[in-house]
């Protein structure tokens, strides 16, 4: 509640969000093009994606330089966290339909498909197994043969990537500590180390699915098995992409000499996004590697 | 008292121009806002032009539908006709009006200098207009617009040309929208009040939005999980909906009424606020019974998650389920009651006067409850199956979204136009269009009971002799109804052009912290907050 003495910092007005939202529809239109065969796609999309990249650039570019310049007290700073907290509840509930999507088929659709009267299914063979890529069957008036694939391993690289993840939660926490005592070394170090371990998790993240997509035929194609984890884990590592670009400029700002011990909202803010990122990972393992 | 708040003068002169920072004037003044008025006009004005867009729409669907046979339109065309109202409706009409007035009236109500995050504010109202263009551009591509339902379910929306993927995006940059202004609406109710408003100070509309916002950010995410996974099966080879490869089109409604049924309350808990806030204004009563209202709010938004499956009674589930999801939906008759004999409470023995918000507030209180016992109606399993995807059902909904929501947010604008504004609007005409729109209303909706529990199916444009009379009476309460929203936008436009002068405080029986500022309220509207005692 307000009981500062000073004005809410209000921001002038600023071409950035309009021309952020220009650059999403150039985008979307432009990917929507691609995916319909219309030859103008590829550079709708490009386009669009400068005009994003220059809105980053400008946008952070200016609350970063509200904030060293002292424009945010205690009361904005609140507004921050706030608004934070709030956009990583969003995203809960986003990864939550995913993981609710993987429930149902496992638990509902495919039981369901293989136990059905034998004198009535078309799915004479079919058993309630987990991994499954389906019955197989017409899709869209296309054959839909069943795929031969192998199901992920969870002992290799994934528990590899568990710990990875796991320790990079310990480095961001240890920077953190860093921060507080005005240990500015201990900060770079930890978050060095963070972003580290950030890309290490991605490449091992993109080695697996090209050892998937080449030697076990493990597709996004391959039913309902392929579909969900794919769909999961790629969304993890497209917000790992995320986490790891903003760590990189959180480090590349503590190299500057930005953030105090009692005014670093953005370091937090990043903080949390790892540390939600790496939670997500842990269901992933336990859910979609492991059982 | 939540809505007691002593009127004082707690605006002073000096800070409306003491800002020596550069506004740009003409249409970057639009473009580039970060103010909350100025953003919330935008979302009015936005809403207002989908109002009249999808309407239109609605008058052609009458228009097809006025007698059987098929006379303007076959049948594809027809599909995108219903499709693309309820979209754009529901979407661009519904939901940015009401973020239109929670930009308008948040700060305003909690003496907060603007919305927590203005930058953010402009982009989630610049994202609307991206997403109606790829909506309404969608009319144009080969196949024509999204023809598979609102719902858009699969199997028949994963068929569908590049219309369908535009939709999928649409709604990606709406949820957007929605999910930062939910961020910045929250933000704004817990962190920008002014001293002393506690949170059971606050009025209820700030209340019952605080409540949606969190809905928003709960559901929101969940639509564009469903969507993304349409995407998915339409253009990369998954099987989510698919039975050959393991998926579901049963798991596609499961998800998508996840999302649909909290979204019903994102539609109607803001209407709740503005009744709140209208009701004892012209009964010159506070509110009664504000702590039950909040709870009642609050429970309304937790049983919005545990009923979605009412939607798909006919899909074939076990029978425990069904008792569940039948028990669940009644239950919500319990708050919605609780609200209700509040605003009757409220109103009774009140020294009531009749402007246009209160009549527009007490007709929301009589035809939303008709809509709320067709709902429960509806929540028996078995007298639902009879009903899924009749004309009952279209008569429910219409009963709650168009007389409880869009009936609501006009009752709000005439309430607020003075604030807004600073002009009277003209009282006659006012009346004339509620008296219109109400009437018309009924004539168009009532009907529709009749012809859906004698059998008449939805999204059809052609039907069985026994259904034409209604539909001719239908279709001509239709167009007055449509008809009659232009001259809503005659009073409004009358009202800024040339509106008497409205004064601080036009109502007396307001008791909020905006009739404290003058009309329209300065730039930044509490620089130097309030103290609520």
């Amino acid at each position: 509640m307000a009981t500062e003495a000073h004005h809410y910092y209000v921001p002038n007005p600023s071409p950035y969000p309009f021309i952020l939202s220009t650059g999403l529809l150039l985008m979307t239109s432009g990917f929507i093009f691609n995916i319909n065969h219309y030859a103008p796609g590829v550079w709708m999309m490009l386009l669009g994606f400068l005009c994003v990249l220059y809105v980053l650039y400008g946008w952070f570019g200016r609350i970063i330089g509200e904030s060293e310049g002292g424009a945010y007290s205690k009361w904005e700073d609140r507004s921050f966290r706030i608004g934070m907290i709030v956009f990583i509840s969003s995203e809960v509930a986003f990864f939550a339909a995913f993981f609710g999507a993987l429930f149902f088929m496992r638990r509902i659709a495919i039981p369901e498909l293989a136990s059905f009267d034998h004198d009535f299914t078309m799915y004479k063979s079919f058993t309630d197994a987990w991994p499954s890529a389906g019955p197989g069957g017409v899709v869209l008036g296309h054959a839909y043969e069943v795929p031969k694939f192998t199901p992920m391993s969870a002992w290799g690289i994934p528990a590899i990537n568990t710990l990875i993840l796991l320790t990079s939660g310990a480095t961001v926490t240890w920077a953190h500590w860093g921060l507080l005592k005005n240990n500015r070394q201990q900060l770079i170090i930890g978050l060095f180390l963070t972003v580290a371990l950030g890309i290490a998790f991605l490449c091992l993240q993109a080695f697996e699915y090209h050892h998937a997509y080449t030697e076990m035929g493990l597709t996004l194609g391959t039913g309902a098995y392929g579909a969900t984890f794919f769909m999961l884990t790629g969304f993890h590592g497209f917000h790992v992409t995320l986490g790891t670009i903003m760590l990189i400029v959180i480090l590349m700002r503590s190299m500057k000499g930005h953030f105090t011990s009692d005014h670093h909202f953005a370091f937090e803010g990043v903080a949390w996004y790892w540390h939600f990122v790496d939670v997500v990972w842990l269901l992933l393992f336990v859910l979609v590697y492991w059982l | 008292m939540a809505t007691t708040i002593p009127i004082q003068d707690v605006h002073n002169e000096h800070h409306a121009d003491n800002h020596p920072d550069h506004h740009p004037t003409g249409w970057m003044r639009w473009v580039m806002s970060t103010n909350h008025k100025d953003i919330g006009t935008l979302y009015l004005w936005f809403s207002f032009g989908m109002f009249l867009f999808a309407g239109a729409l609605a008058m052609l669907i009458r228009a097809e539908l006025f007698q059987p046979g098929l006379q303007f339109f076959q049948p594809n065309v027809f599909n995108q006709l219903t499709t693309m109202h309820g979209l754009i409706m529901i979407f661009g009409a519904i939901m940015p009006a009401f973020v239109g007035f929670a930009n308008w009236q948040i700060p305003l109500m909690i003496g907060a200098p603007d919305m927590a995050f203005p930058r953010l504010n402009n982009w989630s109202f610049w994202l609307l207009p991206m997403a109606g263009l790829l909506l309404i551009g969608a009319f144009f591509v080969p196949g024509g617009a999204m023809a598979g339902g609102w719902t858009m379910y699969p199997p028949l929306f994963i068929q569908g040309g590049p219309s369908y993927d535009m939709t999928i995006f649409a709604i990606h940059i709406m949820g957007i929208s929605s999910i930062m202004g939910s961020i910045n609406i929250i933000t704004t109710i817990l962190n920008m009040r002014a001293p002393g408003m506690t949170l059971m100070k606050m009025p209820m509309f700030v209340w019952t939005w605080l409540i949606t916002a969190f809905l928003l950010i709960s559901a929101m995410p969940v639509l564009a999980s469903a969507v993304t996974m349409l995407l998915m099966d339409r253009h990369f080879g998954t099987s989510f909906f698919n039975a050959a490869g393991g998926g579901d089109p049963v798991m596609y409604q499961h998800i998508f009424w996840f999302f649909g049924h909290p979204e019903v309350y994102i539609m109607i808990l803001p209407a709740f606020g503005i009744l709140s806030t209208i009701i004892p204004t012209f009964s010159r009563k506070p509110l009664f019974g504000y702590r039950s209202m909040v709870y009642a709010t609050v429970v309304l938004a937790s049983l919005a998650f545990i009923v979605w499956a009412h939607h798909m009674f006919t899909v074939g589930m076990p029978i425990a389920s069904q008792l569940f999801f039948m028990y669940a939906t009644m239950l919500i008759a319990v708050p919605t009651g609780v609200k209700v004999f509040n605003w009757t409470a409220t109103m009774w023995k009140g020294s009531i006067s009749f402007e246009t918000p209160m009549l527009f507030a007490i007709a929301v209180v009589c035809l939303f409850t008709i809509g709320g016992f067709s709902g429960l109606v509806l929540a028996i399993v078995p007298v639902d199956i009879q009903l899924q995807d009749t004309y009952y059902v279209v008569a429910h909904f219409h009963y709650v979204l168009f007389s409880g929501a869009a009936m609501s947010i006009m009752g709000g604008i005439y309430y607020w136009l003075p604030k807004w504004t600073g002009h009277m609007y003209d009282e006659r005409l006012g009346k004339i269009h509620f008296w219109l729109t109400a009437i018309a209303f009924n004539v168009t909706f009532f009907p529709m009971h009749f012809l859906g529990l004698a059998g008449m199916p939805r999204r059809i444009p052609d039907y069985a002799l026994q259904f034409a009379n209604f539909n001719m009476i239908v279709s001509l309460g239709a167009f007055v109804l449509g008809a009659s929203q232009l001259l809503f936008l005659y009073t409004v436009i009358k009202c800024i052009r040339s509106g008497a002068v409205a004064g601080n405080r036009p109502w007396e029986g307001a008791e909020t912290l905006e009739w404290t500022l003058p009309s329209p309220p300065p730039y930044h509207s509490f620089e130097t907050a309030p103290v609520i005692k």
